[in-house]
Formats: C-alpha cells, sequence, structure tokens
C-alpha cells in the first residue's frame, strides 16, 4: 500500500502564505483564549486539593453538595462527574496541613450518610509546594528548548534551529489554547504532554530538516525553495505514517486510558496533529525566510571536508614518519 | 541465508528481553521485578516539612531542665530561672558561686553565655541554632523511618527531598483505617516528659488562667483521659524523652494495656534526686503536653523505670511504644503535600492503560502489515522485541512503573515504529530509482540514520529534562520513554537491518517488491 508516491514535487512552499496566515490567526486565538480564559491550574500548580469519590449507585451530587455546605472550609469547592456517573471529584482551594487529620479526613466525615462511598483518591498540594512545581514546570520547559535549540544548532545550522523552536512555540502555544478551551485541569501530567509534544514535533521536524540538508549538500544548483519543496513531498509519506501511527496510540489512550490520563492523552492529542502540520508549514517556510543562504553552506562545507582532508595528509605523512 | 553480527546482537537482545522481562510478565517470586507505583498499586505518598523553630525551643527548655536539676543537686540557690523562645536567665544568689557554673556551662555545647554581676542570660549560638534546626531535620527522618519500619509495611521510602523536606512513600496501604495509623505514627511528637505537681498551688488550679500560672513558673496541662481535669504543674520538667532508653508495652493487674518505660543513667539519676527529695508530692507523667498520670511519690525511686497508663488498645499502646522507643520528634512536621490512591483506583487504572496499550499496539501492528506487508512484519518484530527489552530493562534496574509511565510506553509503540517507517521509505525510494537490492538496503539504512539519530537524541533531551525537573509519577513518564527510545535504536535500526541482510539473497530472487516492501514494480 501507499499512500504517496514521489512522482513529482508538489509546491508547499508556494502556499506558505497561506499556510503561514492560518498559522498566525490560530496561534493569535489561542492567546486570545489564554489572555481572556485563562488556564485552569490544577492542585499540582495552585495548590488545593483533590478528592475522588467512587459511590455504589449514581453518585448524589445534590446531597453532597448540600453536605458539604455545612462546613465554611467547602465554600467554593466544586463537584464534578468524573468518567461515570458513580464518581465525582470535589475540588478545592485550600490545603491543610495537619498530618493526622487532612481535608481528606474531613470531606469523608461531612459526606457521611449521603450513600455508600469509598474515597479512592486524595491529593493535597499546599501552597508551598504548588508554586515550586510551578516554577519547576517552567524551569523544564525553557531548558527542554534551550538544550534542543543548541543540538540543533550543533548539528545543522542556527536558522535550523530558530525555524524548529519557531515551530515548537507554534505547536505549544497552540496546544495551551486548546488546554485553555475545553478548560482541562493542567497539571503536571499536561506538562509532561507538552514536553512530549516538544520532542515529537521537533522529531517530525527534523526528519524534513534532515532531508533539506541532504539536498543542499548534493551541491545541485537549484534554488532553496525547490530543495525545501522536494524534502518536504520526499518525507511526506514518513510524515504521515508516523503521524498516523502515534495518533492511533494516543487516540486509543485518550478513549480507553481511563480519566485521569484524559489531560494528558487529550494534550497529546492536539500536539500530535500540530506538529505534524508545523513540521511541513511553519518550520520549513521560516528557514526560507530566513535566508538560508545555500552558496554560504556550500562553501563552509567544502571547507570543513579540506581541513578534513588536510588533517587526515598529516597524519598519513606522521604515520609514515614523513614529518 | 546467513548469518551477521547484526542478527547475532538482535537474538542475543530479544533473549535478553524475554528473559528478564518474564519475572515481571509472570509475577513470579524470584527474579528482579518492576515495582508498581503508588498510582498504580495504591499507596499513599507525603511530602513533609519540619517546624525547625520549635527545635530550638526544646533545646532551651531542656538546658532550663539541666540547670534547674544541676542547681538542685549541689545546692546552689538560684533565683528567677525562666526561658523564653531565645533566652533563659537566672540569678545566682550567693556571689562567691557564680564559678561553680563555669565548669558546668562548659559541657554543653553551643550557647553563649552572659554574665551582669550575678544574674546570668544564656542563649544559643546562631551556628548551634542552625545545627540544631539541621538536626531536627535528619532526626525527624531517621525517627520517621524507625517508626516506619516497625509498622509492618513492605519497603517504606523515608528521603530528604530538597534541604528540609521528607519524603515518605507507603506503598500497600490497603485500608483507609491503615493509612490513618500510619499517618498518627508518622507525626506522633512522642514527647515524654516527667513534671513536678505544684502542690502548694494545685488547689487553685480551675481558678487560674495561663497567665496566673505563668507568674509561677508553672503551666497548666489537662488529663488525657478527661480534658476537664487539670493539673498545675511547673514549666521545666524534671526530665524529658531524650533520656529514654526503651519502651515497651505491658499490662496492669487488669489486663489493660500500658506501656512500660526506661530511662538511661543520666535520667535514671535525675529521677531518683527528684523523687527522693519530693516524697508526698505528686509527679506527672506527661506525654505531648497531655497528663497520662500524676502519681503520689511514695519513696525514692531508682533503677529509672516507669509506667504510662491509658485508656489504650492494645494497637494504641503497641504504636506509642514504637514511637517511644524510636525516639521523639525534635520538631513537629506538617504535610505540605499528600497523594493517596486507593487500591481499587490503582487496579482500574493499570485496567485501562494496558487496554489502551494493546489496543493501539494492535492498531499499530495491523497497519503496518497492511502498508508495508513482510517489511511491516519486520517491523513489528523490533517493535515487540523493542516492548520485551523496554521491560527488561526496568525490571533489571528495578525502576517504577507509574501510570504515566504506562503511557509513555504506549507512546513508545507510537514513535518505535517511525524509525522503521523512515528506513522503507527510503528503500522504497531506492528501488523506484532502480538500485539493486542490495544498494537499496545499504543505502537505504545509511541514509536514514542521520535523521532517526537526531530526531531519537531530541527526544531524549526532552525526556531527560522531564526526568531531572519532573517528580514522582512524571519521572516514570521520562524513564519509559527514554528507555523506549534507546531500545528502538537496537531493534528498530540495527536489529531490522540484520534481518535485511539475512534475508537479502531472498529478496532479491522473489522479485517480489510487492510482496516484501508492498509497492509495485
Amino acid at each position: 500500500m501507499e499512500f504517496f508516491r514521489y512522482t513529482r514535487t508538489f509546491n508547499f512552499m508556494g502556499k506558505s502564505k497561506m499556510a503561514m496566515f492560518l498559522s498566525v490567526v490560530v496561534v493569535l486565538a489561542s492567546y486570545a483564549i489564554l489572555a481572556t480564559k485563562g488556564l485552569n491550574y490544577g492542585v499540582d500548580f495552585a495548590g488545593g486539593t483533590v478528592v475522588q469519590v467512587k459511590y455504589t449507585s449514581t453518585a448524589p451530587i445534590k446531597v453532597m453538595r448540600q453536605a458539604l455546605k455545612e462546613n465554611k472550609l467547602f465554600t467554593n469547592a466544586s463537584i464534578s462527574e468524573f468518567g461515570s456517573p458513580d464518581e465525582v471529584v470535589i475540588r478545592m482551594k485550600v490545603s491543610s496541613g495537619s498530618v493526622t487529620r487532612d481535608i481528606g479526613d474531613i470531606t469523608r466525615e461531612a459526606l457521611k450518610g449521603t450513600g455508600e462511598f469509598t474515597i479512592r483518591r486524595v491529593d493535597i498540594v499546599g501552597p508551598t509546594v504548588g508554586a515550586e512545581l510551578k516554577e519547576k514546570g517552567i524551569m523544564s520547559l525553557l531548558l527542554a528548548v534551550f538544550g534542543i535549540l543548541i543540538y540543533v544548532a550543533f548539528r545543522f545550522e542556527w536558522r535550523f534551529a530558530v525555524a524548529s523552536i519557531v515551530a515548537l512555540i507554534h505547536d505549544v502555544s497552540i496546544a495551551l489554547g486548546m488546554v485553555a478551551l475545553f478548560a482541562i485541569d493542567v497539571n503536571l501530567d499536561v506538562l509532561a504532554g507538552l514536553l512530549t509534544i516538544l520532542g515529537y514535533s521537533l522529531n517530525d521536524t527534523i526528519i524534513v530538516f534532515d532531508r533539506i540538508r541532504e539536498g543542499v549538500t548534493k551541491g545541485r544548483n537549484v534554488a532553496l525553495k525547490d530543495t525545501i519543496n522536494e524534502s518536504v513531498t520526499r518525507t511526506l509519506a514518513r510524515t504521515t505514517l508516523t503521524s498516523l501511527t502515534t495518533f492511533f496510540v494516543v487516540f486509543t489512550l485518550f478513549m480507553f486510558g481511563g480519566e485521569i490520563i484524559h489531560p494528558f492523552a487529550f494534550t497529546l492529542l492536539v500536539g500530535v496533529v500540530v506538529g505534524t502540520y508545523s513540521s511541513v508549514f511553519v518550520a520549513s517556510p521560516i528557514l526560507l525566510w530566513f535566508g538560508f543562504d545555500v552558496k554560504n553552506y556550500h562553501v563552509k562545507l567544502a571547507n570543513k571536508v579540506k581541513r578534513e582532508a588536510e588533517k587526515q595528509k598529516m597524519r598519513d605523512q606522521f604515520d609514515g614518519g614523513i614529518v | 541465508m546467513k548469518l551477521n553480527y547484526r542478527i547475532v546482537i538482535f537474538a542475543l537482545a530479544i533473549i535478553f528481553g524475554i528473559t528478564f522481562s518474564l519475572p515481571s510478565l509472570t509475577q513470579s517470586e524470584d527474579g528482579k521485578k518492576i515495582t508498581l507505583g503508588l498510582d498504580l498499586q495504591g499507596g499513599l505518598h507525603m511530602l513533609l516539612g519540619v517546624k525547625t523553630e520549635e527545635a530550638t525551643k526544646s533545646r532551651i527548655k531542656s538546658i532550663t531542665a539541666s540547670i534547674k536539676h544541676f542547681s538542685d543537686r549541689n545546692d546552689i540557690l538560684i533565683d528567677g530561672l525562666s526561658f523564653d523562645e531565645n533566652e533563659i536567665s537566672f540569678e545566682v544568689l550567693d556571689e562567691d558561686e557564680l564559678s561553680r557554673f563555669d565548669e558546668f556551662f562548659k559541657d554543653i555545647e553551643g550557647i553563649e553565655v552572659i554574665k551582669n554581676m550575678t544574674a546570668i542570660s544564656l542563649s544559643l549560638t546562631s551556628e548551634e541554632i542552625i545545627k540544631t534546626e539541621k538536626e531536627a531535620i535528619s532526626q525527624a527522618i531517621e525517627t520517621i523511618r524507625n517508626r516506619l519500619d516497625q509498622f509492618g509495611l513492605s519497603e517504606p521510602v523515608v528521603a530528604r527531598q530538597g534541604e528540609e523536606q521528607i519524603l515518605v512513600e507507603l506503598a500497600g496501604i490497603k485500608t483507609q483505617k491503615e493509612e490513618q495509623r500510619a499517618r498518627e505514627l508518622i507525626s506522633r511528637a512522642a514527647k515524654l516528659e516527667l513534671m513536678a505537681v505544684d502542690e502548694d498551688r494545685n488547689a487553685r488550679v480551675y481558678n487560674m488562667s495561663d497567665s496566673d500560672a505563668a507568674e509561677y513558673g508553672d503551666i497548666i496541662l489537662s488529663d488525657a483521659k478527661n480534658s476537664e481535669i487539670k493539673y498545675l504543674v511547673r514549666e521545666i520538667p524534671i526530665l524529658d524523652g531524650g533520656m529514654l532508653t526503651d519502651a515497651s508495652m505491658g499490662f496492669d493487674q487488669n489486663n489493660r494495656p500500658l506501656i512500660n518505660f526506661k530511662l538511661n543513667a543520666e535520667g535514671a539519676e535525675v529521677f531518683g534526686d527528684f523523687t527522693g527529695r519530693s516524697i508526698g508530692k505528686r509527679l506527672a507523667v506527661v506525654l505531648d503536653g497531655k497528663v497520662y498520670s500524676a502519681p503520689n511519690i511514695n519513696e525514692r525511686i531508682g533503677g529509672g523505670s516507669g509506667q504510662i497508663s491509658g485508656n489504650y488498645t492494645v494497637m494504641e499502646a503497641k504504636d506509642l511504644a514504637i514511637a517511644l522507643r524510636s525516639g521523639a520528634l525534635l520538631a513537629p512536621i506538617y504535610m505540605m503535600e499528600k497523594r493517596s490512591v486507593g487500591p481499587s483506583l490503582g487496579a482500574d487504572s493499570i485496567q485501562a492503560s494496558f487496554v489502551a496499550l494493546i489496543g493501539g499496539f494492535v492498531l499499530v501492528i495491523i497497519f503496518m502489515m497492511v502498508y508495508y506487508r513482510l517489511a511491516g512484519v519486520i517491523a513489528n518484530i523490533a517493535l515487540i522485541a523493542n516492548l520485551f527489552i523496554l521491560l527488561a530493562v526496568m525490571s533489571l534496574f528495578g525502576a517504577t512503573l507509574t501510570l504515566p509511565g504506562m503511557a509513555g510506553i504506549v507512546l513508545t509503540v507510537g514513535m518505535a515504529v517511525d524509525a522503521n517507517v523512515i528506513i522503507s521509505e527510503r528503500i522504497r525510494e531506492l528501488i523506484y530509482e532502480g538500485k539493486s537490492m542490495h544498494k537499496a538496503i545499504e543505502d537505504g539504512y545509511a541514509n536514514a540514520m542521520r535523521a532517526i539519530l537526531d530526531a531519537n537524541i531530541t527526544t531524549l533531551i526532552a525526556s531527560v529534562v522531564l526526568y531531572a525537573y519532573g517528580t514522582g509519577a512524571i519521572k516514570g513518564f521520562a524513564i519509559t520513554m527514554s528507555i523506549g527510545i534507546l531500545a528502538s535504536m537496537l531493534t528498530a535500526i540495527l536489529g531490522t537491518h540484520g534481518v535485511y541482510q539475512m534475508l537479502e539473497s531472498r529478496i532479491t530472487k522473489s522479485k517480489n517488491n510487492k510482496l516484501w516492501f508492498g509497492i509495485k514494480g
């Protein structure tokens, strides 16, 4: 079976302006959502308490609300269904410092008489830990981007690095926008999802870039634009295929992985789609716009080869005893 | 068909993978296995903070107690012995006896003594305060570890996190009751104090406020069983739990559980001296600020042992004895983070992620087979080998599998075939260009190699960062991703290459590109 057989080059770069326009609109829309709706920080970053309760039959949410009302601690607590009608999650902005009697215990006492239930999960994150996790989270994103930037600059050229980082920012921005739009709880797992998107999207971008590098080094006197078009076309089958297989697994994770893994799977789902798009329509055009200088690159490559050859010659002479 | 080094390594890797992943897969008794994270098997994860400033306070209190004992024992008359959070002060009545304290102070580490005529004030040096606070944390870790070791759970984790946080992880907690018990045991101060009842004023205790009591150098404590009953006791304790050497559960005449404790030689001496001097008075046995009993002293009590009786159940008495035996917490602890997962939720999570894993796996396998035919089958073999190796490496390192870790495995399945997709596409291209089968395979691998390496290394960078900055369960994701990527380099690049080299003559002979690579021509 074949999706794409390389017979002719598609003019991707000819469509790049339109694609760029689309990207800019979507990214700006994402920022607008982030600015107006904002991210829905979960307990990991905001601090607070999550209590997951499972009833033996449908959870009596109204009765529960009534029961919780009695204690001032639970003002602003939200109760929502979690995966099935039997199961609910109570989210609170408060946390507690006592080891022996924490909010989970107080919730258990407050819910007494609302039915037969078990408390299946209690997450309490104090404000200091929340702030710490947030700081660490932001640091990890920056550090990952920085590490990748250096590696790509080292392996390719700085323009490649910048182009791939722009693509990454594009992907992460849109993913965050979607997370905000669907009011997904932002916890550590969403952060892990974002970092995975970084890795994944970059993976795609690098495969395309590798082809471009290869096309350029082959030394044909072709305009960069055509080289890019050809490279993108030639890698199109791979890009589609890998995206599909990854999409399959992420989709099954999203559908069947359980409620807890949902935010993570959602983030990845968005990331896989956007990451695939960006490697073709964001990273490559930027490379073109930055005016990656093919001739200059050739000179550099030629110099490198010359230096290597000279070194080799010296080494041979040395080994042969002629200095 | 001929053997080559690649296929040999691949075969060895598969054997390695199957051998070492079997103990985990079959859940056999012996062999190294993957441990399930708390989110999958259920358990309690806590991050505790230490109120270190309390440690300095209690150090000052205990120095005060020893000054009191020293002066009583040596018949030195002092007046106005008092302490607050930072300072101890008192006055020596006889100027000539001032020097007798010098020797005594020399034995106490880290104090600063200021003398003003006969008035003496003592405070801790700032180094000593830092040291005390540091010790409070290490001591808390040590104490909690000791207590949990005796609690009967398998492999409790108690570790320092950062400078002053304590990580406690208890796997396999089955019930809420058990969790509650563990939390009480961990956080119990278990501070035992023996205090003198102020017999001169105790009768008036119900009419006194805390500040009235403080004026006499006393404090009001309530009874452990009945908080209505109050005692007026001297603020400076005779002894504290630091001199305790052993505590165990016993029974009284009525077969009710109680706790027997023993003091060390120094404690026994102090205790003996005090009881000898205070016949007819009462001694309050105070635990964590509550009076458990206040027996009359009938005679001098040597030997340094005593009892604490309360309305205990056997379980409570046992836990209390554990807490006393492993020492008091120098400073109280508080909860900074808690994550508790019930075993049933963990089981649900395992099931759900397993379904996702199998579902994604089957989809990918079928897709690869349909799209690439035999090349897809070869890629699938590499994928399965990859999973076994991933499990084997995790087993060998005793790595922890968490829910995000499961997600990482699922994701590895999707991404590990990527290398084979890239290679297969390259080979197809070269076949179309009319290259010989040998050249198509060799060049296909050579061309694909750079891209695969670069792509994998960047993903690895992201994983490593995730590992370094992630906490708990997220670390598990980084681990499975990283191992999965590394294993895929072995299986998908080296392994499948070996398979192609072995089958090359066959592929060439068959001339059936449709069967081998899923393309016409």
